[in-house]
Formats: structure tokens, sequence, C-alpha cells
């Protein structure tokens, strides 16, 4: 035999050892059908449509951080014109990214710039149009961008850490689309999103902050004008949730407390829901915080004995307890929880709070049952296809025909295993990939063969035919495959879910087809023709 | 095996019937969009609400339109499904459009209804137990583990998880989805007193929620432009392509070929009222794909035709071209049809459309290769007053070797 052909030969068993291989070979090696099936099984990802589970879109309004961090900024200049001596009207934010100072006597002017560009380096300073003593401070465009980014990670992360403790099979949080702010959360095997979906908007931030008066108001008029109209520096109303104070009246209740928060939801260590002994049903959940925090915290307490401190969870006063005594690191929060509420706040101030809210955009649920149809008809639809078309070209083409039935298969094996390499998941319409990988192998094969007739009609020898009309077909193989990968690449580009992974198989379907009708092929018409005499004739 | 012996037509002379079919194919694609106000999309385009609900008997359709109205979702359509593998239609498509919602209303409202709606008619449950169509195998392994029916205490380990599975994995892929009865989980495999505890738990619904899909208004707005985006960027580079490997005119008649076929197969979608979704899409750009192929393939017998045979008029060389490769085509187009037309009568309700486009779409796209991109090349050439002779200037390289064909020199 042609030492050459055997190295392709070679090659060519390579390439489907490690197929199958990949196929069912990993992640144990097979040593029964029923770790074969369980290999191929594992190895063959599903995508939702097919297995079964959810999806949720959503969207983070990356503008709420940005308006946050507006205030913030807002808030530090004051408190450094104030140290500085610097007067001034009024400092506030004007626009998401704008923050507007009034009042600022000429002569102080570059006091006023020495403190933005020493604290605010990414902030332009402006003064205000049609205003006398008046600034703008204006948040960079690229630190906009940065806010948002960083926006958008920390909600991913955030999401993910929550959606992890739920405790399903391979859950997916990802960003989705491109520059939309949005996000992918794909569950496989849920049914019902509900729980998850709770999980992912709860709030979860978490403050303790000193209450300012003993007893809660019964409307925000009643807190202001107790205060004649005027709340003391640094201190907020808030909403508190009912029986948030044990023994006061239930029904609405606002409380007056500090602006800043002594420890925030950043400072825990744990968060763990108990069974609470003083009111047996309920739930309660304790919380650990971080040594550093309670280095914090012990001080204050100490100070503080004697005055009211509320918990204050999502901007709402939660529970207000009297501190008693000094406490270095632990808390607890009480409420008419039950286990799994319990259990489900605990995770989410775990967790971390969202840095921002969102907004749910798509939600889908594919049941197991439709995902079990929907894989038995695609499946059931592709073999009786392919078996039509390989039945087919052995009748039409004769010996020939069955080269193409080897292509055929090998390039569908090739294209299984591509898909386990790359980590792909079969999607329906993946499905429907294969089924047209099936169709092009077919037309390469069909030009080939055509050629090959053709060259043979003109009267050429076998050999000579065979090799023409491989080098002639291949051509146009190469065009057609060319024109189909660039639409490929464009619907991999700009596509979404199910349409990526149509253009996925079908790429890795195409680049087989290559491989397998011209090369395996080819070198098949070698081997028999090696075998035959110079002048024999050929089956196709 | 040979279907055709050295065929001889003559494709060009018949041009101009080509054309004027084309031509009332088209008008009749217009004239549906009028008739039937455009196209039908699918809710993934239109967004709102899709619940796809398997019934344990064939439901009456009326009783769950006046269920639905009831709960003032009086806009919704209520679609049976069915085709050659499930003739008898126990499964029905409730489309509810987009509800005026602002920020603050869940997305899944227009969800909560519906099955609301459906608890009124076929909820019939019983109080204290649970749907066990509607549970998941978490909820039958909790079940199991608290009752351990097996009397298995601490011994039980995984066991009642892998009952659980098994329950639901039976349900699901054997009786798709739905179980009437629960004594008919004894074929399942699960043990006995397995079973007979259920009866305590579990009461079987006549109705099971086999798929939800909800999109946001400014989704499904999203998509649609993104679609036409992403058809018309994979057209600019298939232009490309062919512009570089042949010459622009061969570059543009394909892709008018090509936007000609995507444009009747929408005629037929919207004559017929199939929805258009993301899918359909992606058969749509298959569509092109296949439809340039095969236009691929006579204008690569052209370029080297038209090498060979120097002196022969161009229309002749084109009808030869499409004569050479005619029993491919009709090989690969008839192979591929085949494969298709499978698809759409068996592939099931999911691949209904998509399957669809691609049966419409392989005649259209044959079709167009030598109907229209071919006498276009022809008219092009003709008008350009090279008359007979043409395009010897485009030079296509002779094949040498495969793989080293390099851009002809324009």
């Amino acid at each position: 035999m042609n030492p050459n052909i055997k190295w392709k030969a070679l090659f060519i068993l390579g390439v489907i050892v490690l197929c199958v291989y990949g196929l069912i070979g990993l992640p144990d090696f097979p040593t029964s059908i029923s770790t074969i099936k369980q290999n191929f099984g594992q190895r063959i990802k599903l995508g939702l449509d097919l297995q079964g589970g959810t999806h949720l879109i959503l969207q983070v309004q990356v503008n709420e951080a940005v308006r946050q961090e507006t205030d913030q900024i807002a808030d530090q200049l004051a408190k450094l014109l104030h140290d500085k001596n610097v007067p001034f009207t009024e400092v506030t934010r004007n626009a998401d990214t704008q923050i507007k100072i009034t009042g600022v006597a000429s002569e102080q002017i570059s006091t006023l710039r020495s403190i933005v560009s020493d604290s605010f380096g990414t902030w332009d300073l402006v003064p205000a149009p049609g205003e006398a003593n008046g600034y703008l401070l204006n948040m960079r465009p690229t630190t906009i961008a940065d806010v948002q980014e960083r926006t958008m990670s920390q909600s991913e992360d955030t999401i993910r850490r929550r959606i992890d403790q739920l405790g399903l099979t391979e859950p997916l949080v990802a960003p989705y689309g491109r520059g939309e702010n949005e996000i992918i959360v794909e569950l496989p095997g849920e049914g019902d999103p509900v729980r998850a979906k709770s999980v992912i908007q709860a709030g979860g931030q978490l403050e303790i902050r000193l209450v300012q008066d003993q007893t809660p108001y019964p409307s925000e008029a009643a807190a202001m004008s107790a205060h004649n109209g005027v709340l003391p520096p640094n201190t907020e109303i808030l909403p508190g949730s009912p029986n948030a104070t044990p023994g006061a009246p239930s029904g609405q209740s606002y409380y007056v407390v500090d602006r800043v928060p002594i420890v925030t939801g950043r400072d825990l260590r744990s968060a763990d829901a108990t069974r609470d002994a003083q009111r047996p049903p309920y739930y309660r959940v304790s919380f650990n915080l971080s040594t550093d925090a309670g280095r914090r915290f012990g001080p204050f307490t100490e100070q503080n004995i004697n005055r009211p401190m509320a918990i204050v969870l999502d901007h709402k006063v939660f529970s207000v307890a009297t501190i008693q005594s000094r406490i270095d690191d632990s808390g607890e929060i009480t409420g008419t929880f039950s286990s799994e509420e319990a259990n489900d706040l605990a995770l989410v101030l775990r967790a971390g709070a969202l840095p921002a809210s969102i907004h749910y955009l798509e939600e889908n649920t594919v049941g197991p049952s439709l995902g079990a149809d929907s894989i038995r008809h695609g499946v059931e639809a592709s073999i009786l296809s392919l078996i039509v078309v390989l039945i087919f070209m052995v009748v039409y083409y004769r010996q020939a025909g069955v080269n193409a039935v080897i292509a055929l298969l090998l390039n569908l094996v090739i294209l299984l295993a591509g898909l386990t390499y790359f980590g792909a998941t079969l999607t329906l319409p993946g499905i429907a990939g294969v089924i047209l990988t099936i169709g092009m192998g077919v037309d390469s094969n069909v030009l080939i063969f055509e050629r090959i007739r053709e060259e043979l009609r003109a009267g050429k020898a076998a050999v000579t035919a065979v090799d023409l009309g491989f080098k002639r077909a291949f051509v146009t193989i190469i065009d057609t495959h060319v024109t189909t990968i660039v639409s490929a690449f464009f619907l991999f580009l700009f596509g979404t879910g199910p349409v990526k992974g149509f253009a996925v198989s079908l790429t890795i379907g195409l680049l087989a087809n290559l491989f397998t009708s011209v090369y395996v092929s080819r070198v098949i018409f070698d081997w028999h023709l090696a075998k035959l005499p110079r002048q024999a004739e050929i089956s196709i | 095996m040979e279907f055709f012996h050295q065929p001889n037509y003559d494709w060009m002379g018949k041009a101009k019937y080509f054309v004027s079919l084309s031509l009332f194919l088209l008008l009749v694609g217009v004239a549906a969009g009028f008739w039937r106000h455009g196209l039908t999309y699918d809710v993934d385009f239109k967004g709102g609400t899709l619940v796809d609900v398997r019934f344990a008997q064939a439901p009456d359709i009326d009783v769950i339109r006046k269920d639905l109205q009831s709960q003032g979702l009086g806009r919704s359509e209520i679609v049976p499904i069915h085709d050659i593998s499930h003739p008898n239609a126990n499964e029905v498509e409730i489309d509810l459009p987009e509800q005026s919602q602002d920020e603050q209303t869940a997305l899944d409202q227009g969800k909560t209804r519906i099955v609301t709606a459906l608890q009124q008619s076929f909820g019939a449950g019983e109080s204290n137990k649970q749907d066990f169509n509607a549970a998941s195998a978490g909820d039958l392994t909790d079940y199991l583990v608290r009752r351990d029916p097996l009397s298995l205490g601490a011994a039980a380990g995984n066991r009642y998880t892998g009952i659980g599975t098994q329950l639901a994995a039976y349900r699901d892929k054997n009786r798709d989805g739905i179980v009437t009865n629960l004594d008919d989980l004894k074929n399942s495999g699960v043990p006995a007193q397995v079973v007979a505890s259920l009866h305590d738990g579990f009461y079987t619904g006549s109705f099971a929620i086999r798929n939800v899909q909800i999109v946001g208004p400014k989704v499904g707005a999203d998509l649609r432009r993104q679609a036409v985006f992403v058809t018309l960027y994979a057209l600019a580079g298939m232009l490309v392509y062919i512009a570089i490997r042949f010459e622009w005119i061969y570059g543009a008649a394909a892709v008018i070929a090509v936007f000609h076929d995507v444009l009747i197969t929408l005629g037929l979608f919207a004559l017929l009222k199939f929805p258009i979704s993301l899918t359909v899409i992606a058969a749509l750009l298959t569509l092109v794909g296949y439809s340039m192929n095969d236009t691929i393939v006579i204008f690569d017998r052209v370029r080297e035709n038209n090498r060979l045979m120097r002196r022969e008029p161009f229309p002749a060389i084109v009808n030869r071209s499409i004569n050479q490769t005619l029993s491919r085509t009709i090989l690969t187009s008839g192979l591929t049809f085949l494969t298709v037309l499978v698809l759409f009568l068996m592939g099931g309700p999911a691949l209904r459309s998509f399957s669809f486009a691609l049966v419409i779409g392989i005649v259209v796209g044959t079709y167009s290769s030598f109907g229209i991109a071919a006498p276009m090349v022809v008219a092009w050439n003709h008008w350009r007053g090279t008359g007979n002779r043409v395009a010897t200037r485009t030079g296509p390289q002779p094949v040498t070797k495969p793989g080293t064909a390099k851009r002809s020199p324009a």
C-alpha cells in the first residue's frame, strides 16, 4: 500500500479515537455499557429548552448607583468645606452626575479648587452659568462608565452568591446582550422561579443606626413638628415596619435616626437563622460582626447605653432595641419570620446588598416534560432523515455511496465531539443546525461524485477522474462553506441565546464536513483505487 | 443510477417567465401582508406572556375562554396544539398580549392570572393535598422523606431523592408530563408502598403547565431590530466574499436573489399567519446560506466554463453551467428538502415554524439561483454592451491546486 495513504489513514483513525473518547471516555474511563451511557449524558450538555428549567433576564438600574455615588461625594464635599472653614450656602446633587455648590465667596475659590483637585480628582469644577458664587461639579464620563461597570460586576457577583446558596444544580449567572446592563440567570431544572426571584430581588442592605427620639411618630409631619420643623444635623426620618418597637402602638411609625450608620452589611462576618426561643413559632436571624467592626461597635455601644438603636433593612427601620450593655460583635434581627423567611434573609445578608435595583425583562420556563418531548421529536426526525439520505446515497452511487455514508456518519461524530470539547450546549435550534449539517454534507458528496461522473463520461481513466473530480469540486465546496460560515459568524456575533447555539453547531458541522467529505472520502477512494488494476472501472 | 443524462435546456431563454413568476409571488406576499395586517410575531418578538398547558383530556376551548375572560384576560388567544405526532389536542397555547404595565407591576402577573383562571374549571383539587402534576422532583422527595413509606429511618440516605427523581422522570418522559391516576405510577418501578403513600398527600390535577415565556416590552422591540440587523450584516458579509471571489455583479445578483427568497418566505408566513420567532430568524438565515450555496455552485461553474469556452455567447455558457450542475442541484435540494420535510412533519410544535421556513426556503432558494441570480448576471453583461462576449476581463484564475485559489485580478 502507498505509505502516504497509510499515514493519512492513521491520522483519520486518530481523529476518530479522539472524538469517540471525547464523547464517551470522559470523565470516567468506560468499563461497562452503563458508564458509557452515563458519560455520554454528562458530556452532551443540554440547553434549557431541552432539559427544562427557567431563564430570567434582568436589567440592573445602574444609574441609581451613579446617583448614590454623586450623593456621597456631595456629602463628603460639604464636610470638607465645613472642616476647612469655607462658608457656603448649599451643596446639593443637581442631576445624576452633577453637584451644585452655591454661596462660596470669591476669595475662597482657590481653596475650593484645591479641595476638589485633592479629593475629587475625577470630577470637573466649572462656574455655574448665570449664577454668581455658584459652581458645578461634574462627574467625568470615564468615571461614570467606571461606576456603571463596577455596579454591573457587583450585581452579577451578588446575584451569583445568592443563587448559589439556593442549592440548585449548575445555575448560570452571566452578562447578557451588549451594553444594555442586562444579566441572564439560568436555573436548570427549576420549574417555578418564585423563590429564586424573591431571593434575587431582596434588597439586603443592612445598617445599624442610632435612634434620636425614644418614641416613634405616627407620621412624618409629626416627627418634623416635634423638632419645630428642623431636624437635628445629620439625621433623617425613616419609616418603620409595624411592631419595630416592642410595646409601641402598632400601625404606621416613623423614626428620626442618624444619617450615618455605625455598622453596615459589609461588616457582617456571618448571619444565620435560628429558632426564636422567646417566641416559639418564629425564627430570628443572628449575625456576627467582623473584628474590625466589633472594635468600633464595642466603644460605641458603651457610650450610648440606654439609648435606642435601630436595625435598618433597605431604608426601613426593622426593629428598635435599647442598648443595655456593651455589645462587641453580635446581634440579632427578630420579627415574625417563618423558618424559610429567616433562612432567605440570612442568605441575603451573607451575600451582601445589590448596589442598585433591578427590573425583570424576560422570564422563560420550560417544563421538563416539554424538554423531553422536544429531544424525542428532534432526535427521531434527525435519525429518520439520516437513514433516508444514507439509503439513497448507496442506491444512487453504489460503492461510492458507501464513502458518503462513512463521511456523513463521521461528520456527525466529530460534530457531537466538537460540541463537548468546546463546552457548547445543545439547544433545539442546535439540533436543527445538526440536521442542516447533514444537508451540507450530502451536498459536498454529491458535488464531488457528480464531477467524477462527468470526468468519466469525458473518457478519463478512473484515477484521473477521481483526482480531477475532487480538485474541481473542492473550489466550489470551499466557496459554499466559507459563505455559510460567514453568515454563521454574524449569527454568533450578534445573535442571542438559541440563535447562537445554532451558529455554533452549524460552524463545527461545516468544518467537520470539509474534513470528512473532502479528506476522508478522498483517502477511501485512493485506498480503493490502489488495490485495483490500472484500467479498472470504479463503481459510482 | 442517474436521473438526468446530459440535460440541455435553454434556461436563459425562459428568463422572462421566471422574472414574471417571482414578481407574482412577491406581489402575493405584499397582498398577504396588507390582508393580514403585517407579520404575526411570536411572544419573543412582540412581548407578552405565552403559557403552554397540557390537559389530561382534550379541554373545551370555550370553557378556557370563559375562565380567562373572568380574570380580565379576554384579549388572550387560545391555540390548540396538534400535529401528526399529537393528533388529539390535549395541549393548548394561551397567548396573552402585552398588558399595559408600568415598572412596578411584576413581569409575571399575566402568568399568575392565567393559572388562577384555569384553576376555576380544571383545578378541582383536594384541600390539604398537592397537585402531583405540578410537583417537582424536590417536592416529591421532601414528601417521601417526611412520610418515610419504606420505614427506612436513618438508613434512608439518598434513597428517597432517587425515588422522587424517578417518579418525576416517569411522569415527564413516559406520560408527557401528566398522570391521571396515581396508581399508574406503579409502572415506573418504584416500590408499591411509595405509590400507596402518595395518595395521602397528592391528587392528580387535570392540567400541567409545560412552558411559560414572558417577554417584557423593551426586549421584544430590541430583538426585532437586532434580527433585521443580523440578517443585513450576514448579507453584507456574503456580498463582500462573493465580490472578492468573483466579480461584484455576481455578489449583487446572489444577494438580490437571496433577498427575494427571504421576502417570498416572509410573504407566506404572513399569508398563513405563522408566527415569526427567534428560531424562525435562525431558519431564515439558514435559507440565506442555503440559497447562496446553490447560487455559488452555478456561478463557480460559469466562472470555469467562461474560461474554457471563450467563443461561446455568455447566455449559452450560463445555460450550460446550469445544465451541468442540474443533477447535483436536484439531488441536493431533493435530499435537503426531504430532511426538512421530515422535520416539519415530525419535529413537534417547537420546530414547526422553523422547519416551515426551510421547506419553503429550499424550494424558493433553489429556484432563485437559476431563475433570478443567473439571468441578472446575463442581463447586466448584455446591458453593458459587451453583448455576447463578456467577462473574459474577469479572468477567473485557472484552477491549479485546490486551496490555492487567489483573488481574481480584476
